[in-house]
C-alpha cells in the first residue's frame, strides 16, 4: 500500500463540496482546522461555520465518507478550538463564490473583549454586485435563506444577490 | 482549564450558568419562531426564522457543554424536562405579543446577552470560551438588526413609538433578570470562568445602554427588580410554548432521528 501523505488528504478534502453552496469545497471555506497523520490513524478536525448550521453533521459525514479507507483509522470531528471566521475563506473560494452569484464577505469585525453593546446602522455590511461589479447596492435583509447569507439588491443591474455573512 | 480541575462548588455554579444561558437561548428561539408566516413584512419572516435558528443552535451547543460537564444527553436536557424545570429568565415567559413587544424584548435580551458573552470571552473554562467566541460573532448581526428596529420604531411616528415605549416599560424589571439568578456567580468570577460577578456585568450593560435610550427617549430601567428571576414558577404562556416545542418528542420519546 502506498504511504498516505498529508498532501493526498488535502487533495481529497478539496473534493468535498459545501452542501449548501456546492461550488466551494470545505477547503475553500477554510473549514479544515487540522490534519493529523499518525501511523494508522488519520484525524481531521473541522470548524463549524455557524453554531446552529443544520449542515454541520452532513459536512462531517461527507468528509468522513471521502476519507474512508485512506487510513486504517479515520476520525473526523468538529471543534470550537478556534472560531471559524469568514476571513478564512480562501482567495480561490472567494472567486468561486463570486462566479456563482454570491458576494464574498467583507473583513469580519474584530470582536475584542469590550465593544459597544449595540451595533449601529452605520456599521451595516456593504457589498459589490457579483453580477455586474457595481458598488451601487442596497442591503435588503441582514438575514437570508440560510444562516450564513445576507440579501442585497443591485441598483445598477437591478438584480437581487446574496452575500456570505462576515462573521 | 478543563472540567477535571474544577472544584465542586465552582463546577455546580458553572452547570447552573450553562443551563440558564442554554434555556434563555432555547426559549427565545421558540418565541421567535412564532413569527414565521405572520411577521409584518416578508423580510422579517426570514429574519426571525434565521434568528430563531441561531438561538436554538447556540442552545444546542450550550446543552452539549453541560452534558460534557455533568453527563447526560443534550436532547434530553432540551426536551425532557417539565416546564418548571427550565431556568430561563422570566423575560422569556412572555408570549411574542405584538411586533413592538418582540422588538423591545429582543433588543433588551440581545444587549444583555452581549454583556454576558463579553464577560465569558476570556473564560478560564476553555470549552465555554470556544463556543462563546463563535456566538459573539453571530450575535453581532442580531445586535445590528434589533438596533435598527428600535431606532425605526422609536422615530417612526406616534403609534410605533408609544407601543415600543410601553413594551419596554413593562419588560424592564424582567429584563434585569437576564443578568441575575445565577447562584455562585461570585465563585465563577474568582475562578476566572466569568470576568466579574453578574451584578457588575449588569451595571456595565445598563451603563452601555443608557445614552442610547436617552437619545431615543425610551424608558430607563427601574432601580431594581424583585421576585424570582429564573423560576421555578412559570407563566401559562410558557407552559403553552412548552406544550408546542415538546409535542413531537412526547408523541414518541423513543423515536430515533
Amino acid at each position: 500500500m502506498r504511504t498516505l501523505t498529508r498532501e493526498a488528504v488535502w487533495e481529497a478534502l478539496a473534493e468535498v463540496p459545501d452542501p449548501e453552496i456546492p461550488v466551494v469545497s470545505v477547503v475553500d471555506l477554510g473549514l479544515v482546522h487540522r490534519v493529523e497523520l499518525d501511523g494508522e490513524r488519520l484525524r481531521v478536525e473541522l470548524l463549524p461555520t455557524f453554531v446552529g448550521c443544520p449542515a454541520l453533521e452532513l459536512i462531517r459525514r461527507s468528509v468522513a465518507d471521502r476519507l474512508a479507507g485512506m487510513a486504517p483509522r479515520v476520525e473526523v470531528e468538529m471543534t470550537f478550538a478556534v472560531p471559524w471566521t469568514s476571513d478564512r475563506i480562501t482567495p480561490d473560494g472567494r472567486r468561486k463564490l463570486r462566479q456563482s452569484g454570491f458576494a464574498p464577505p467583507g473583513p469580519a469585525a474584530v470582536v475584542g473583549d469590550a465593544r459597544p453593546l449595540f451595533v449601529t446602522i452605520a456599521m451595516r455590511p456593504t457589498a459589490t454586485c457579483p453580477w455586474c461589479g457595481s458598488a451601487d447596492t442596497a442591503l435588503e435583509n441582514l438575514f437570508g435563506p440560510t444562516l450564513c447569507r445576507t440579501v442585497f439588491w443591485c441598483n445598477h443591474c437591478r438584480q437581487p444577490f446574496e452575500q456570505f455573512k462576515a462573521v | 482549564m478543563s472540567a477535571l480541575v474544577l472544584e465542586t462548588p465552582v463546577r455546580t455554579a458553572l452547570a447552573g450558568l450553562l443551563l440558564a444561558m442554554a434555556d434563555d437561548e432555547f426559549v427565545l428561539g421558540f418565541w421567535d419562531s412564532e413569527w414565521t408566516g405572520i411577521a409584518p413584512v416578508l423580510e422579517e419572516d426570514v429574519a426571525f426564522a434565521s434568528l430563531a435558528q441561531d438561538e436554538i443552535g447556540h442552545a444546542q451547543a450550550l446543552y452539549q457543554l453541560l452534558a460534557d460537564l455533568e453527563g447526560g444527553d443534550p436532547d434530553e436536557l432540551a426536551f425532557g424536562r417539565p416546564p418548571e424545570g427550565y431556568r430561563h429568565a422570566r423575560l422569556l415567559d412572555h408570549p411574542r405579543t405584538d411586533w413592538a413587544f418582540s422588538v423591545a424584548r429582543r433588543f433588551l435580551y440581545d444587549t444583555a446577552d452581549a454583556a454576558r458573552l463579553d464577560a465569558l470571552a476570556a473564560s478560564a473554562y476553555e470549552p465555554l470560551a470556544g463556543v462563546v467566541a463563535k456566538m459573539r460573532r453571530e450575535e453581532t448581526y442580531h445586535l445590528l438588526h434589533m438596533h435598527a428596529w428600535v431606532e425605526r420604531l422609536a422615530t417612526g411616528g406616534e403609534e410605533p413609538r408609544a407601543r415600543l415605549a410601553a413594551a419596554m416599560e413593562r419588560l424592564w424589571p424582567d429584563a434585569l433578570c437576564v443578568l441575575d439568578g445565577i447562584e455562585g456567580d461570585d465563585l465563577l468570577a474568582e475562578a476566572g470562568v466569568l470576568a466579574e460577578p453578574m451584578a457588575a456585568v449588569r451595571r456595565r450593560w445598563l451603563a452601555g445602554l443608557a445614552p442610547e435610550l436617552a437619545r431615543l427617549g425610551l424608558p430607563a430601567p427601574p432601580a431594581a427588580q424583585t421576585g424570582a428571576c429564573r423560576g421555578p414558577g412559570r407563566s401559562d404562556d410558557f407552559r403553552w410554548l412548552w406544550e408546542q416545542f415538546t409535542m413531537v418528542r412526547r408523541s414518541d420519546p423513543e423515536a430515533v432521528w
